[in-house]
């Protein structure tokens, strides 16, 4: 995973709450068996309406993402993080993520940043009274700076040392073979196998 | 001080504390597969070189892409078929095993693990899929994860998971009559929202709790992600065992009694904490309905379609507006007078055997309306010979009903059983979101017996005036 240290980029107003994984994308795009190639499919449905945000400039070559709360509720699809990321998008701003979509965020790059209604209700004006101004997103800091005006935003402590590391979740878990051959030698012969146990 | 369920699942997973600020590394000990989280896992098994740790506690299927009718046929859409080939590649490949479309066993796989006997209590289950949640009526720790998640339980056999918040969800009292598993969580759901759960492993208890059914408790630990929690468990009880000692995979022998021993240590204890606790007065509830685009969007069945003027948060009201837009509704209306052109009864939420007896009591000699569709879809292949061996296709067909082959079907876009833009539905599903039953589809949420009964009347009915 590349690592994410700052990121200053131009940022979207989606005034929407609820904004679920299938609104994200559509179902449709997940036959896919590849990893890349879903920006397609990111917001199909709204993006059909000339008015809808990203179909107006600047806002097309967005890359903050300032939504209502409960972002990424529904479906576990990591498809939705990924559709963020290949169209552009490296930070998402919320007063509320679903579980899922945070913990996929976290593992794929993508930073979720949690700041409380009011504060993204601040930026949503802002961002419509200077169209298309930027925000810088600081994950050391845990800060995003907007024109003369600094919020602290919160993310999960162990995904911001992940992030800023780059650090991939298999090989560190490996990194525990000897726990988890010592945890798989105790655990109860009862519990249930798919298939034959392997000798 | 005691600890809850869930705490005692997790503590008797840890495979390595997490430090301070840390996540635990937890021990899984099954990985459910479908073929749309799983292709690019398998991929990144192959660029690393690494294998499927414990195929034997791994099991896929097929349900999400597949058609429901002329199953042995190759399927049409190629995009489909090449997702599902590619499961069967992969599952070959890595030595996982698979219920392919056509076996005995195929079906949805929140529906086959429990009816396979794998699923179990004081287990931790995951899958690429949210309502992975389900499995939780068994008192496992079951919850959904993402495709980075699926590789590196393939690779691992184990999860680094923060541990989450406890709620319990206390439900006392009788349910009235035609009031089912579904009403009960659909009314939770719109009391407290869909992220009302957020960062909270729920423990549904409770006598309304006690009485209910396996089938039943599924229904309810299916939806817990609709309100935000990740996870939902249900305590093991004489239930419990009753439904798993006949499964092919329970535990035979002194096998069993050691497990029966161990499960009935997974009770919360008496002085244990729980974070939040919310209580539900079951004898209060009334068939429940959706109105909206979420599932807290919703309304008793005898209630109307709300003003937006009706929420005081403005965020609410806002979403309110939009999902009334979208579902073309007019708040006043009553939801009884909503007309529907499709019925779908199935999924992970209600095509288990129990659901499609408690539709096919409604629909025995009736038939369904001229105007409407009806798609009865059981959950897997065995639900389907079982409710076959009882006659049920019977009921279904005579009534006018189409009955399917097991699947994913209407509850998502992804196979041929779509709505066409513009159509509505009555649906046993879970979620009612823009577009999830397909393209500018209408979604109203409705319990097993509200269906069969809106099959009918050919509005939204309560089962009780049929």
């Amino acid at each position: 995973m590349e690592k994410f240290t700052t990121h200053t980029g131009v940022a979207v107003p989606l005034r929407r709450s609820n904004v679920d994984t299938d609104q994200i994308i559509p179902a449709v795009y997940l036959k896919r068996v590849t990893r890349t190639g879903f920006e397609d499919g990111l917001f199909s449905a709204w993006r059909n309406d000339p008015t809808f945000v990203l179909n107006q400039k600047p806002y097309e070559s967005g890359s903050i993402l300032v939504a209502g709360p409960d972002f990424g509720t529904g479906s576990s699809r990591e498809h939705a993080v990924w559709a963020l990321m290949d169209y552009g998008f490296r930070v998402v701003i919320s007063p509320r993520f679903g579980d899922i979509f945070r913990s996929n965020a976290g593992k794929a790059g993508l930073v979720t940043a949690v700041l409380p209604e009011r504060a993204v209700e601040e930026l949503w004006s802002a961002l419509d009274s200077q169209v298309g101004i930027t925000l810088s997103v600081d994950l050391a800091t845990t800060s995003i700076t907007a024109g003369d005006r600094v919020y602290q935003f919160s993310i999960e402590e162990y995904t911001r040392y992940r992030l800023l590391n780059g650090l991939d979740d298999i090989s560190v878990t490996l990194q525990a073979e000897a726990e988890i051959r010592a945890y798989e030698a105790r655990r109860p012969a009862f519990k249930p196998t798919t298939l034959p146990v392997r000798v | 001080m005691g600890r809850t369920l869930s705490q005692k699942v997790w503590d008797d997973h840890v495979v390595k504390p997490g430090e301070a600020g840390q996540p635990d590394l937890l021990y899984i000990d099954l990985q459910l597969c479908h073929e749309v989280t799983s292709p690019q896992a398998f991929d990144g098994l192959r660029l690393a070189g690494r294998q499927v740790r414990h195929p034997e506690l791994t099991l896929a299927t097929e349900d999400h892409n597949t058609p429901t009718a002329d199953i042995l046929a190759p399927i049409a859409d190629p995009v489909s078929r090449l997702q599902v080939d590619t499961l069967r590649r992969n599952a070959a490949e890595f030595g996982v095993p698979i219920h392919s479309l056509g076996d005995k066993d195929q079906g949805v796989v929140h529906i086959i693990g429990p009816q396979l006997g794998l699923t179990q209590p004081g287990m931790t289950i995951v899958c690429g899929d949210s309502h992975t949640s389900t499995h939780g009526a068994f008192g496992a720790l079951a919850f959904g994860i993402g495709t980075s998640e699926v590789e590196h339980v393939l690779a691992t056999q184990t999860l680094p998971q923060m541990k989450p918040k406890t709620m319990a969800v206390t439900v006392t009292g009788q349910l009235p009559q035609a009031v089912s598993a579904k009403d009960l969580i659909l009314t939770h759901i719109a009391r407290v929202g869909t992220g009302g759960g957020a960062g909270y492993v729920a423990e549904y208890r409770g006598d309304t709790i006690e009485r209910l059914s396996m089938d039943a408790r599924m229904t309810i630990c299916n939806m817990s992600i609709e309100w935000g929690a990740r996870a939902g468990m249900i305590a093991p009880d004489r239930t419990t065992l009753e439904y798993l000692k006949s499964r092919p995979n329970a535990p035979q022998g002194e096998a069993w009694d050691q497990a029966v021993a161990y499960w009935a240590t997974l009770a919360s204890d008496p002085d244990a904490h729980f974070d939040k606790e919310v209580f539900i007065d079951a004898t209060e509830l009334t068939p429940f309905v959706t109105w909206g685009t979420n599932p807290g969007q919703g309304v008793g069945l005898g209630e109307t379609v709300p003003f937006p003027t009706s929420f005081a948060d403005p965020i609410d009201r806002a979403a309110a507006e939009r999902a009334l837009a979208y579902m073309d509704l007019t708040p006043g209306t009553k939801m009884r007078d909503i007309t529907v052109d499709v019925v779908f009864l199935g999924s992970c939420t209600n095509g288990r055997i129990e659901d499609l007896r408690a539709a096919a009591d409604i629909l025995r000699g009736k038939k369904v309306a001229d105007q409407v569709r009806m798609l009865v879809v059981p959950g897997s292949a065995r639900v389907r010979a079982q409710a076959m061996a009882e006659g049920l296709d019977e009921v279904f067909i005579r009534a006018g009903a189409e009955w399917r082959e097991a699947g994913c079907s209407m509850c998502l876009g992804m196979n041929p059983d779509t709505l066409a833009p513009g159509q509505r539905s009555a649906s046993t599903s879970n979620r009612n979101f823009e577009g999830r039953q397909g393209k500018g589809g209408r979604t109203h949420l409705v319990s097993p017996t509200v269906a069969a009964a809106t099959a009918v009347l050919g509005h939204l009915a309560d089962p009780r005036e049929v």
